[in-house]
């Protein structure tokens, strides 16, 4: 094995090693991607859909200030403190110091991309402070101390053999021989330690799918229904979300919900959707006595006028990578970023302190089955291939000079033609009479794996004149 | 023909620079198509690549300075066709982008991008044909390239033809729209990811049990025949244009000779 030339590649290794992770992986496109089709197939007005709500997207992305400041305007008339956070540590630090305000020391989270983006669990426990992810495969994860995978089935790399085990180890106050064979069973016990926990947080701290500016409304959805016991339990509830969430009123975030849940699970609509406006009013059940909402920019408002912006555009439904050869193969792990697949390869270099350098949009075929899932039209193809146009700029002189030599040569059309005669005799006298190389020095990287085809030994453009020559037109 | 007949459209062929180098039946099987369907045939000299790999590579000046030495070649000519989906979409579709910011030379690569053909949906779409010189019996898949089915819609072209080929047997593989892992660079810089993709592909091909895979693309062919020959398959590959022409005097795509 010849040294990998990237920290993709050497994962990418390891990736394909792991059988595990390759029976999860084979599992993904019979589940989530044949799903999204049928509901797809359900519904006439699918692309129409689609278009509407890239037409939305775009118009808000373009209105974003104006927009952002009417969420505030509204969240705040509803009660809620909405905090802005231009980078990743400001939005930790301000969840850090409304958990201090609030003496608090357990904590509540559900599913949460930006948190994970942040880095939020980290530094709430650095701060002594007990933080429980309640959404099964999360809570899974932070067992294990492992980083989710996808972004909507963060386990999904995991099998149930390997939970039970986790469960074992990590649950010592139960019965040790209780049985955890059924799928069933390992929820019901999750169930059971979860509910403790919810009961007895201080703070419960969710994400947001969308933010509505016209009425200061948090959207978040989920299958579980653990975001519902983790925002109205606790005295305090926390939405951090990141600024492209917001859409002008709830007939727009109406669209991108029918979109969404088909799109990730192939659902209609999942099975908890809730609206979230201030904390507890006199004449309420229940709900927390305070709600805040936190802002995250993180680098994003960056790409707005930037010809990277339908970035911006992504509503995090995963159908990209349900759907894409490279996530299919190596799991989203491997991409070593917090958001993998397609988005993860555009999103990711747009991070402060990711240090990219597109790194992930270079690693794709450019097949664009992406963008022909994507809900939001997002153009993910053109998209990566800016990143690559970024990277080449300031790539080093040897990257660059191999391109550049080889252009050079195709815009001599007369020494092109000479070369390419040279090359492919040449090859053709070292496949002497076989079909195929099964090893080529300077190709190994090919065949290693594959065969190289041998080239039938002459150029078309020299056999062509020739014959144009023998019968004139 | 007869004379008398109207003129005869003048397609320039635009050979694209892997069948040039690997595989010259395949532009030979095309001409044969397309003289087929009542066109004279012209091969500028002057072409060479179309650019896709740098402006897939990231960089767009040296793409684009390709981009108008492709369209100065084939100026004057009623229509450009080309036996690959990939090829004709950067002719197509990117060229126009690649001249953003550059009106003149934006219309320009606008007006060409108009007269450009991916081969088979040249022959269905804009000759109308429906009768092929090409026989074969035996049962064939037909794998669709990324860029042709995704940026040309290019897919009940090479199926409505294969169906006018008289004894072949179509069988559709599991999964059809799958990439098939080649990527161009790709395939190089990220070997094992590329091969894994290639797996799938070769063990959908096999449980089908086709005689043969056609593509219209011979960047995915050399990926899926590389892979087929490295596991021992006795599945032989060719374009497409190959079948439909007869131009099978060749051995199939990594093959010594053609295995009865």
């Amino acid at each position: 094995m010849t040294r990998a030339a990237s920290p993709l590649e050497a994962n990418a290794a390891a990736a394909l090693a792991d059988r595990r992770l390759q029976r999860a992986l084979a599992e993904v496109p019979g589940g989530f991607a044949a799903a999204r089709e049928r509901a797809k197939a359900a519904l006439p007005e699918f692309e129409a859909l689609r278009r509407a709500a890239r037409d939305i997207k775009d118009h808000t992305l373009a209105n974003l200030d104006l927009y952002l400041e009417e969420f505030e305007d509204n969240a705040t008339a509803a009660r809620t403190k909405v905090h802005w956070a231009p980078t990743a540590a400001a939005a930790s630090d301000i969840i850090l110091a409304i958990c201090r305000e609030s003496a608090a020391r357990l904590i509540t989270k559900s599913k949460s991309m930006v948190s994970e983006e942040i880095g939020l669990g980290a530094r709430l426990q650095a701060a002594a402070l007990e933080v429980i992810e309640t959404d099964l495969g999360d809570y899974l994860l932070q067992i294990r101390a492992e980083a989710p995978s996808h972004i909507i089935a963060p386990a999904i790399h995991l099998g149930a053999a390997d939970i039970a085990a986790d469960f074992r180890r990590h649950h010592r106050q139960l019965p040790p021989e209780r049985d955890l064979a059924s799928p069933e069973a390992l929820v019901s016990e999750a169930r059971g330690v979860l509910r403790e926990k919810f009961l007895a947080a201080d703070v419960g701290i969710t994400g947001a799918n969308f933010l509505v500016a016209a009425t200061g409304s948090a959207i978040i959805v989920t299958n579980e229904g653990n975001a519902d016991l983790t925002l109205s339990l606790p005295k305090v509830h926390i939405v951090l979300a990141s600024i492209e969430k917001v859409v002008p009123t709830l007939e727009e975030a109406f669209v991108l919900l029918r979109l969404l849940a088909r799109s990730a699970t192939g659902q209609e609509i999942t099975a908890y959707t809730t609206f979230v406006t201030g904390p507890r009013r006199p004449q309420d059940h229940d709900g927390p006595e305070a709600c805040h909402v936190v802002l995250l920019d993180n680098g994003r408002s960056d790409l707005l006028g930037t010809n990277l912006r339908e970035v911006l555009r992504c509503i995090r439904c995963g159908a990209c990578m349900n759907v894409c050869p490279v996530y299919g193969a190596i799991g989203g792990h491997a991409y070593g970023s917090v958001y993998p697949g397609p988005i993860g390869a555009v999103l990711t270099p747009a991070l402060p302190g990711t240090h990219d350098g597109g790194e992930l949009a270079g690693a794709s075929t450019f097949c664009g089955r992406c963008e022909s899932v994507c809900p939001i039209e997002i153009p993910l193809v053109a998209l990566m291939r800016r990143w690559r146009e970024r990277a080449f700029a300031s790539g080093s002189w040897r990257q660059r000079g191999m391109l550049r030599a080889w252009a050079l040569l195709a815009a001599h059309p007369r020494a092109y033609h000479l070369m390419a005669r040279l090359a492919v005799a040449t090859l053709h006298l070292l496949a002497r009479g076989r079909g195929a190389f099964s090893r080529l020095p300077f190709a190994d990287r090919w065949t290693r794996t594959r065969d190289f085809p041998a080239p039938q030994g002459h150029t078309f453009q020299r056999l062509w004149a020739r014959q144009q020559r023998k019968q004139p037109p | 023909m007869a004379t008398g007949e109207t003129k005869k459209p003048r397609v320039g062929l635009f050979v694209t620079c892997l069948v040039d180098l690997m595989r010259p039946s395949i532009g030979f099987a095309a001409v044969r198509l397309l003289e087929a369907a009542g066109c004279d045939v012209l091969v500028p000299a002057a072409q060479t690549c179309c650019g896709q790999p740098a402006y897939n590579g990231g960089d767009r000046a040296s793409a684009k300075a390709l981009a108008l030495r492709t369209i100065a070649a084939f100026e004057g000519l009623d229509y450009v066709v080309a036996p690959s989906g990939s090829c004709a979409a950067m002719l197509k579709r990117h060229y126009p982008r690649l001249m953003a910011g550059d009106a003149a030379a934006e219309a320009r690569a606008r007006a060409f991008a108009e007269r450009v053909h991916e081969l088979t949906a040249f022959l269905v779409d804009v000759r109308g044909l429906n009768a092929v010189p090409g026989t074969f019996a035996g049962r064939v898949a037909y794998h669709d390239g990324c860029s042709g089915l995704r940026e040309l819609a290019i897919a009940r072209q090479p199926r409505a033809l294969l169906g006018a080929v008289q004894g072949l047997e179509l069988v559709e593989l599991a999964d059809r729209e799958a990439c098939c892992g080649f990527g161009g660079l790709f395939s190089i810089k990220y070997p094992g990811i590329s091969d894994a993709i290639a797996e799938r592909k070769t063990a959908a091909i096999t449980a089908a049990e086709p005689a043969l895979v056609l593509a219209g693309e011979i960047g995915c062919l050399l990926n899926i025949a590389g892979k087929l020959a490295r596991e021992g398959s006795d599945i032989a590959c060719r374009h497409v244009a190959e079948v439909l022409a007869g131009e099978m005097s060749a051995p199939p795509i990594a093959r010594t000779q053609v295995r009865k």
